[in-house]
């Protein structure tokens, strides 16, 4: 029964160990924005951020994240640097079907938050573990570099 | 400019179509039929769209008012479109309210959008014949009701405002949701109008814009779903949560065919939170609290199938069927037949022949197959994803024996179509184990499942010969095309004289004036389910042409570039993009080496979905055989665009899609079996793969082509024909194998 930060708030559910956090966020804590996709950590569609880290939740078991602080894209706009990225992705329009989205968004901040001007290689280096069935790949390199570009204290609320 | 554009004439056949008329509560709707416009040549039999009857009693009749109205208007001023198509990517939610506010002179931030219900005698799309989202229709088939409707609405505002200040209707104007009166300088909006406009007749006249006119349609409009998409609110199929609702995952007999013969129900029992071990013929469920205990239920289980009779297939051995199908040409339909290709070659010509291959491939929609069944003895509802409510509101009732209008379908965001919501074996498969559960319960598929029983894009086998002259020039064009025929299942009646035209779509309207064309059919069904994929027949038999157009040029000696252009006299919207593509990729300039790689510029032309195509594919080629796509240029006609960034968008997304499938996709058997089961053995292109790509866009005022799929039949093509350039080695089986292309 481990306990952790879920987007701020304790939480412990009455779960297997061994359990991915994947389904405990979907399934018991009802956050659907994190995403299933493959569940053998291949597309990074259930991208979350654990201690700020960008996971694979399909693949990592809520013992690994006790104690710790999860953040989900439910609570990413409370990010600075996530709320930029959500910015960008909706100044240029990166989304289609829009269901690896998510986990684009997740992995992007993380990126951003290590490396506040990646390069093209650092965005392939964070960006490779997500797939996008869609294509979107030329769009979510632009709007990185468009967040990257934009100082957080300038970035209005919306 | 496009007859569309002129003032419709009143027809009376016309004013049928669209009623007016007050909401419950106040307020205005309007009601309408896509059927409005003339269907095209293309998919004029409908498909066998509502297995069962769908909802509406109102089938014969214009559509009523009393229930599924198109568009409401309330007293607020908001409008809200009822949306007959899903949203899968491609921008309908943002492209169909353009349409709408580009007539009813509303800001497009007022329109909000409702899923509609299924109902053929509603919802039915005029090109496909049935409440369908697919090959590339939205736009062409909304283009113009969707407007008109939006005028109509338009104008009896209007009237009401005229009637209130008792000034002629001529003298006002509607802009952003108000009626002015400049004259006196009086205004209304929109929503102090609706009740008066409601007891108003339909205009006798409805006098569409001029595109000069346009003030949204054709400018970049931002997508009206992207906020919910980046902040996790969209809700798809597999987000659904019920109250008192249970998730189950899925295994099918991993044979085609097979069946189930026995599940250690104890061992899935013993699993903490599983409810239910649930089955049918040929297919498992375990019922549990959550995906994970149902998923460990299910390796619990071990369920032991007899496979059938396909238990012995391979891919050898149904690729050996097709072949013998394809070289016997038994029972080969002719789908077109020019000239007289017999004729042998002339003094100093030669004849070419090739025969092309194209691998069963998988949808892989990011979002796995998935259906919430909330099954009750009064009714059911489906949660679901779907391109085909109708199709599964069908097949819900008939398995269930409820009238149709008992099933309701709750339609949700896809997350991905390309074809795989078609399809309704997911859901009819959730329903029949839903008969055994008591309460609303979510199937989810893994992706394993997801890849090891999705409905192919079929295998295709295609011969192809031609006869050129001694100058090269072709004389005639045999294309004998081998493969199931997904029409025949999906749309019996569409099926005429044994040719798919499906199947031949690409391959029959090959574009380049050759004198004695014929293009056959030979229908054959490998014991694969198959279906539609994204870019139907297009992807399969542009990539067919295009390629041996491009041997055709290379035995010529010839350029590429040139040796179609001058087959395309007769076709001037295809020369321009042709032409605008080689300009935009420099084909007459050599590019630039890179140490160590081979590289090659390839080409391909289309016409498809009401739409020209041209691609410039340029990649590079490792000593190891690895093919790397530097750059895409991308050039098109589709008619009068409606939002330009769209359709950027859904070609960039198609290119990635063609390319993808096109280097690393197929689905192979052995055993019976699918040997692909995830993203680690069916691979996706990822960011550090793709290519830049450029798309221009050329201007056009003819009615709209699709966008959703040209992308993808025009990349594979461009890819092999540069592969060609670069290596000397011809792609005639996809996909391309690295290892066939190690330096020697």
């Amino acid at each position: 029964m481990p306990a952790f930060t879920l987007n701020g708030n304790s939480t412990t559910l009455d779960l297997p160990d061994d359990m991915p956090l994947l389904w405990a966020i979907r399934d018991v804590a009802g956050l659907t924005g994190t995403k299933f996709g493959c569940g053998i950590a291949q597309c990074g569609a259930c991208t979350v951020h654990v201690d700020g880290a960008p996971v694979r939740s399909c693949v990592t078991p809520l013992s690994a994240v006790a104690g710790k602080k999860v953040v989900t894209i439910e609570a990413i706009e409370q990010d600075p640097v996530g709320q930029r990225v959500q910015a960008a992705w909706r100044e240029i329009d990166v989304v289609q079907c829009g269901y690896c989205q998510s986990g684009q968004v997740m992995s992007a901040t993380a990126l951003l938050h290590d490396k506040p001007n990646p390069s093209d290689a650092d965005i392939d280096t964070a960006m490779a573990g997500n797939i996008c069935r869609c294509g979107t790949y030329s769009r979510i390199r632009a709007a990185i570099k468009i967040a990257a570009a934009k100082p957080t204290s300038q970035e209005p609320r919306s | 400019m496009s007859a569309r554009n002129q003032p419709m004439p009143p027809s009376p056949s016309r004013r049928n179509f669209l009623r007016v008329g007050a909401a419950a509560g106040g307020g205005l709707l309007v009601g309408f039929s896509l059927a409005g416009c003339k269907p095209e040549k293309r998919n004029e039999t409908p498909p066998e769209a509502a297995v069962g009857k769908a909802a509406s009693k109102a089938a014969e009749e214009a559509p009523g008012l009393e229930h599924g109205a198109f568009i409401r208007i309330d007293r607020t001023g908001a409008v809200t479109l009822i949306m007959h198509k899903v949203e899968m990517g491609q921008g309908t939610f943002t492209s169909m309210p353009m349409l709408l506010a580009e007539e009813l002179e509303v800001d497009l931030s007022k329109v909000k959008l409702e899923q509609a219900p299924a109902d053929n005698s509603l919802y039915s799309d005029p090109l496909l014949g049935g409440q369908v989202t697919g090959g590339s229709t939205s736009v062409r088939a909304a283009w113009e009701p969707l407007r008109q409707a939006g005028a109509a609405a338009r104008l009896v505002l209007v009237d009401a405002a005229a009637q209130a200040w008792n000034v002629k209707a001529g003298e006002c104007t509607a802009k952003n949701g108000v009626v002015t009166h400049a004259a006196s300088g009086r205004s209304m909006h929109y929503g102090e109008l609706v009740d008066a406009a409601s007891k108003l007749p339909v205009p006798k006249v409805i006098v569409l814009k001029k595109a000069s006119d346009f003030t949204l349609i054709g400018k970049k409009h931002a997508r009206l779903d992207s906020p919910e998409k980046v902040n996790g609110q969209a809700k798809f199929g597999i987000d659904v949560r019920l109250p008192n609702m249970l998730v189950a995952t899925v295994a099918a007999s991993p044979v085609p065919g097979g069946m189930l013969q026995s599940a250690d129900e104890t061992k899935a029992m013993a699993v903490k939170g599983v409810r239910q071990v649930l089955k049918i013929d040929n297919a498992v469920a375990v019922v549990a609290e959550h995906m994970w205990a149902a998923k460990q239920g299910l390796a619990a289980l071990e369920p032991v199938w007899s496979d059938g009779q396909h238990a012995a297939m391979t891919t050898a051995t149904i690729v050996a069927d097709m072949k013998n199908a394809a070289e016997s040409g038994k029972g080969a339909a002719v789908a077109r037949n020019d000239g007289d290709v017999s004729k042998p070659a002339p003094q100093g010509g030669r004849v070419i022949e090739a025969v092309y291959e194209m691998p069963f491939l998988a949808h892989a929609t990011m979002e796995p197959m998935n259906c919430t069944v909330d099954l009750r003895a009064d009714g059911c509802d489906l949660y679901v994803g779907t391109q085909v409510p109708t199709f599964a509101q069908g097949a819900a009732a008939k398995l269930t024996g409820l009238p149709p209008e008992k099933v309701r379908v709750h339609n949700h965001y896809l997350g991905g179509g390309f074809g795989r919501r078609l399809e309704v074996d997911f859901i009819a498969q959730a329903v029949a184990f839903a008969k055994q559960v008591k309460q609303p319960v979510k199937f989810v598929w893994t992706r394993e499942e997801d890849v090891q029983h999705d409905m192919y894009r079929p295998y295709y086998y295609d011969r192809l010969s031609a006869t050129l002259d001694d100058k090269g020039k072709p004389l005639s064009w045999s294309h004998r095309v081998t493969g199931s025929s997904i029409m025949a299942r999906f749309a019996p009646p569409a099926v005429k004289d044994g040719v798919d035209p499906d199947a031949v779509e690409g391959a029959k309207d090959m574009p380049y004036a050759i004198p004695n064309v014929r293009v056959e059919y030979v229908r054959h069904e490998p014991p694969v389910p198959t279906a539609f994929w994204r870019g139907v027949g297009p992807t399969h038999n542009i990539f067919v042409v295009e390629s041996f157009i491009d041997e055709l040029a290379a035995a010529s000696k010839q350029d590429p570039l040139t040796f179609r252009r001058d087959l395309l006299d007769k076709s001037p919207r295809m020369r321009a993009v042709l032409n605008l593509a080689a300009e935009k990729a420099s084909w007459d300039k050599p590019l630039q080496p890179i140490p160590g790689r081979r590289v090659g510029r390839g080409l391909s032309t289309q016409f498809a979905f009401g739409s020209y195509m041209a691609q410039v594919a340029e990649v590079s080629v490792g000593d190891d055989g690895e093919v790397r796509v530097h750059r895409v240029v991308c050039a098109v006609d589709c008619g009068q665009v409606v939002n330009p960034d769209t359709v950027v968008a859904q070609i960039e997304s198609g290119v990635i899609f063609g390319l993808t499938a096109a280097l690393w996709n197929e689905i192979t058997f052995d055993k019976g079996r699918v040997q692909q089961s995830n993203f680690h053995d069916y691979r996706m292109m990822r960011m550090n793969e793709a290519p830049r790509i450029e798309v221009h866009i050329a201007q056009s005022s003819d009615a709209p082509g699709g966008i959703g799929e040209p992308g993808t039949a025009a990349a594979a093509p461009a890819l092999a024909n540069a592969v060609y350039a670069a290596t000397g080695q011809r792609q005639r089986k996809l996909p391309i194998v690295a290892a066939q292309l190690k330096k020697a």
